[in-house]
């Protein structure tokens, strides 16, 4: 019994000095010519006249490219907007949250405990739900990336989104693919446990038997079933599909075209947001893309001089192109700069008066972001964001618009 | 005489677990209620307390009963929808939000039961790995069922569909499970700290009484010997069915429990990599060694959070140190040290030196 | 539906499985070699298929090497990686409870999923095809086979014979056999039993950095998590076909591709996998040391 215990405190003194070794040794790991972006990044202003902007997402795991696209995109618009010196700095601070909604929950409140006045929600939809309950509850703003299920936004006033709604996308979808005849048999490949590509589909389908349009049939994958789609593109063979919708992210779409293409099977594959990045996909064969139609709010080969100039940089920093996550990370933080300017919030003013005071600005104010197509974002008061999807379409290995 | 110290022993062990237990519980409470701890250890709380209650009943399949189960998360998804379902649904009959938790653990507890009992009788006919791989594939096909399960309530009763969505609920109505949306918990986050301590203290008392009854001391004489075990008239399948059926019930329980505190939960959330993780808690508490189970889920559920410095490299830091505690704890240096310990610990798929230990005493 | 239709969906969907399923038996050739001699189950085994296709990335996409350079060089780095995890995690584990062993291997593998996504970043990376593009048509035309699948069946049938022969014909092969059987008599015989095992997590780590090119032939997107689902479908293969057992390894990843896919085509791609392991528990019930597996009498 004795030393059965003295083996369990050796093993418990292991455990307690590397949790002190966390504590005091997290500084001198990061290392100094960190790419990542540290979270409590220097290069902000910390002289307590700064916005705490405060955000989570997956930094690690599987999905951690979306987090820190999100995470990077923010960084270079809090950096641009210090570099001006104006009356709005910010500080942020990005937090793990492993896609885990439990995990996020924990994220949100490490940023609680750092003092966080306005947040930018959660990179990713379920972990969104979770948190934004929170946000709610503890009255600090948030205005997410792209956590687009409508459960984010619904039923709080201080919730706000930056993406479309996951049925706004199916919605528009179906009624481009129907407006422009583009289809006459319609068949989707989609994952059937998440949120993000449930919720398109769900949308998509009740709104193509509103119009008439024929979807031959369905399909789905899930989480480790992602990675053979030759019997999901076998059944849309089959029922002589001339058109795939798929609503989901790039990694699995680039899967089901190399197959599709290996199978000699040619539809016209239609994408929606998450499709968004395929083209710049190291090593990504971009004729298997051609004539690939999607929907996005951001192209990163746009010639005008805001999307240039955040490509460059985020080029020059991490060395990969953005995708859609880190341009409407990007626009959220100018989001916030127009409305706390137009608010006449100042850093000293408590979480809650903020939130009160950006609750009544933002569906006022309007931004020419980066995924604004021209023609500006606005919000409406529950939270949606309205701007224009842009149609696009793949032609040698660049977006084109299509009309 | 030497039975009057076993029973000493044993009993001294469960009372330190439950003085350990009692004791952090209140001063946790003392410190919520004058200086606070600070909203990141305050959420982490609940699912503390789930955590423990899953590492002990994992406890009881591998450490008592000696049989590796890598697909425990299962049953503690079984317990959260279940368990969920029946707090939502019951949110207009059942105002007393206590009481409403009590109906809900107890019944994710049964249907996990339910699960374990149904899963048990094949599974129990395997040995070790197989063992092994069969509760990992029941695991990932409760994780699939859940994942396609689709069950509302409105005021005609309840609808269920299973794959296809076709619950087509009336005005009023709740989605209880939306198949891979899964739960949303809109009224029924009702799981307290207090809620959490009372059924540690449940899942101790439940599991040592069964440890040090009868019925817990032919369990472990199955699990050092089958074969002697059944020579003298023991029932190896009915006593290991116990343990599993136990178990599964108490780690229901914790899934009810975690689900109650969550906004939103799916069934991904209990895959193979949450099986893997309670198991780390119990070999690193130490087979058979419940109050071990207790800190090691504790401090293995604070140490990610506590690593949040490390920024990137966090995960990376947290693998080194899971290699290095067990190395440090298994390795032939300190083994030498703890010999008498380990003595016995040659069946390779046998319970460690702790749980020998006791069952030698 | 005819039947000539029928039967021909029917042999497509064959071939789907077989490609599949040689995939996971590669992968499960690595696994059970290890597991027959170590008597541990590697978990961090998904994850070295991992780094191979990594190495083997950069060696074929950015250094433009050829493919079989590439190839070798992931081989190479494979082996080295396998026999230093080896040493530092496994080796001083060598008379710890297996169970410590195994939360040891899930250690490793979370260490090298972490350390792929600080080194490599995680936005995925296309693979190029180690395999000229092209298909085998057959039937005039109405079934297509393409050449990856060919090769990565015929691979595997080749690796299958040269480790039966390997473990059956050659000093080293025995000295595994006899090591796995009973280590303290192979001690007594003269067999260094530390090195043995050693070889033994080289080759298996050398065959998961071919798992891993071909792995990522078939389904060229790379990612740090790539190796962890087909890491623990190989694993159930590997129990399927009888742990150890080397035919047996063959047999069960096989059987596990053409099972998903038929689970998928026939019935649904929603429960493919709750069919997958629906039938593994059914088979483990009827045989419960596999298909191949040796039936171990308890001795009193």
């Amino acid at each position: 019994m004795k030393k059965l215990r003295i083996l369990s405190l050796a093993m418990a003194a292991a455990l307690s000095v590397s949790l002190l070794a966390g504590c005091s040794d997290g500084t001198a790991t990061t290392p100094d010519t960190d790419t990542s972006a540290a979270p409590n990044d220097t290069t902000s202003t910390a002289t307590g006249a700064a916005f705490k902007i405060g955000g989570t997402g997956p930094l690690t795991g599987a999905a951690s490219i979306y987090g820190l696209a999100a995470q990077r995109g923010a960084q270079i618009a809090v950096d641009e907007i210090n570099a001006l010196g104006g009356d709005i700095q910010f500080e942020l601070k990005y937090e793990d949250d492993v896609h885990d909604p439990e995990k996020a929950v924990n994220a949100y409140n490490a940023l609680k405990e750092w003092g966080m006045q306005i947040s930018l929600g959660s990179v990713t939809s379920k972990p969104g739900e979770a948190t934004s309950v929170y946000n709610f509850e503890d009255r600090i703003f948030a205005l997410t990336p792209s956590a687009s299920s409508t459960a984010v936004v619904e039923g709080k006033d201080n919730v706000f989104q930056m993406c479309f709604t996951d049925p706004n996308q199916g919605l528009a979808s179906a009624e481009y693919i129907y407006n422009q005849g583009l289809a006459e048999k319609v068949f989707i490949i989609w994952k059937n446990d998440d949120v993000y590509s449930t919720g398109i589909k769900d949308t998509f389908m009740a709104e193509a038997e509103t119009l008439g349009l024929e979807v031959v049939g369905d399909a789905t994958f899930a989480d480790g079933n992602d990675q053979d789609f030759s019997v999901q593109l076998g059944q849309a063979k089959d029922a002589g599909a001339d058109l795939l919708f798929l609503p989901m992210y790039y990694q699995p779409a680039s899967l089901i075209l190399a197959q599709a293409d290996a199978m000699g099977y040619t539809p016209k594959f239609f994408g929606v947001d998450g499709m968004d990045g395929i083209l710049t996909m190291e090593g990504f064969d971009a004729s298997l893309a051609e004539g690939v139609m999607l929907l996005t709010p951001f192209n990163a080969d746009a010639t005008d001089e805001a999307t240039v100039n955040f490509v460059t940089k985020y080029k020059e920093l991490y060395g990969e192109t953005p995708n859609q996550f880190a341009a409407d990370a990007y626009d959220c933080v100018y989001a916030y700069k127009l409305a706390l300017e137009t608010a006449g919030c100042t850093p000293d003013m408590s979480a809650s008066e903020i939130c009160d005071k950006l609750i009544e600005v933002f569906p006022t104010i309007t931004l020419n972001g980066l995924t604004g197509d021209g023609s500006g974002i606005t919000w409406e008061s529950n939270g949606q964001v309205s701007k224009a999807p842009k149609g696009m379409v793949i032609q040698d290995g660049a977006y084109v618009g299509m009309d | 005489m030497t039975k009057l110290r076993h029973m000493k022993k044993s009993t001294r062990t469960s009372f330190f677990t439950y003085g350990l237990v009692i004791v952090a519980f209140l001063i946790i409470q003392i410190l919520r209620g004058t200086v606070g701890i600070g909203s990141l250890l305050e959420g982490q709380l609940i699912p503390i307390c789930a955590y423990i209650v899953m590492a002990v009943s994992l406890n009881l399949v591998v450490g008592i009963s000696g049989e590796l189960s890598l697909g425990h998360a299962g049953f503690m998804s079984v317990g959260a929808f279940a368990g969920c379902a029946m707090a939502n649904g019951l949110q207009n009959l059942v105002p007393s939000e206590p009481l409403r938790l009590v109906i809900a653990i107890l019944f994710g507890a049964l249907m996990a039961a339910l699960a374990g009992f149904l899963i048990g009788i094949p599974v129990l006919r395997l040995n070790g790995d197989y063992l092994a791989i069969v509760t990992l594939a029941f695991g990932e096909i409760i994780k699939t069922i859940l994942t396609n399960l689709y069950i509302g309530v409105d005021a005609n009763g309840l609808q269920a569909s299973f794959v296809n969505d076709t619950t087509d609920l009336a005005e009023g109505g709740i989605a209880l499970i939306k198949g891979p949306m899964g739960v949303s918990n809109t009224s029924a986050r009702i799981s307290t700290f207090v809620a959490g301590f009372i059924l540690v203290m449940v899942a101790l008392i439940v599991v040592f009484n069964l440890v040090n009854s009868r019925a817990g001391r032919a369990i472990m004489a199955t699990r050092d010997n089958r074969i002697a075990a059944e020579s003298v008239g023991i029932s190896v399948t009915k006593y290991k069915l116990m343990a599993f059926t136990v178990s599964a019930a108490l780690a229901g329980a914790a899934g009810t429990l975690y689900g109650c505190s969550q906004i939103t939960f799916s069934a991904n959330k209990f895959d193979f990599n949450t099986s893997i993780l309670i198991l780390v808690f119990v070999v690193l508490g130490g087979l058979g060694n419940m109050w071990g189970s207790v800190i090691a889920a504790t401090a293995l559920t604070i140490l990610p959070e506590a690593l949040r410095q490390f920024s990137d490299y966090r995960m990376l830091v947290y693998a080194i140190v899971l290699i290095l505690v067990m190395l440090a704890t298994n390795s032939p240096a300190i083994r030498s040290f703890f010999l008498r310990i380990v003595r016995g610990g040659r069946n390779e798929d046998g319970p460690s030196r702790s749980a020998k230990k006791e069952a030698a005493k | 539906m005819d039947f000539s239709s029928l039967l021909l969906g029917l042999l497509d969907n064959l071939i789907r499985g077989l490609s599949l399923g040689s995939v996971y038996a590669i992968i499960a050739l690595g696994y059970t070699m290890v597991y027959g001699i170590a008597k541990m189950l590697n978990f961090a085994h998904g994850d070295v298929i991992m780094v191979g296709a990594y190495v083997c990335f950069f060696a074929i996409s950015t250094y433009g090497l050829p493919p079989v350079i590439g190839i070798l060089l992931s081989m190479v780095v494979c082996t080295a990686l396998g026999i230093v995890i080896e040493r530092l995690a496994y080796k001083p584990l060598r008379q710890a409870p297996s169970l410590a062993v195994l939360i040891t291997a899930i250690g490793v593998s979370y260490f090298l999923q972490n350390a792929a996504q600080l080194l490599w970043t995680s936005s995925p990376k296309v693979f190029p095809s180690v395999v000229p593009k092209g298909n085998l048509t057959l039937f005039d035309g109405q079934l297509s086979i393409s050449y990856l699948t060919i090769v990565t069946i015929v691979v595997c049938v080749i690796i299958m014979l040269v480790l039966t022969f390997f473990t059956n014909s050659t000093k080293m092969g025995k000295a595994m056999r006899a090591c796995s059987e009973d280590k303290g008599a192979a001690q007594l015989m003269g067999i260094d039993v530390n090195a043995t095992i050693s070889i033994t997590f080289a080759i298996g780590s050398a065959l998961a950095a071919v798992a891993g090119v071909l792995l990522c032939s078939a389904y060229p997107s790379l990612t740090p998590t790539t190796g962890s689902m087909p890491g623990i479908k190989a694993f159930t293969a590997a129990v399927f076909g009888g742990i150890g057992s080397i035919p047996g390894a063959l047999l069960g990843g096989l059987l596990l591709g053409i099972i998903e896919i038929f689970a998928g085509s026939y019935i649904s791609t929603q429960l493919s996998n709750a069919i997958v392991f629906g039938v593994l528990i059914i088979v483990l019930l009827v045989k419960p040391a596999g298909l191949l597996g040796k039936k171990i009498r308890e001795k009193v």
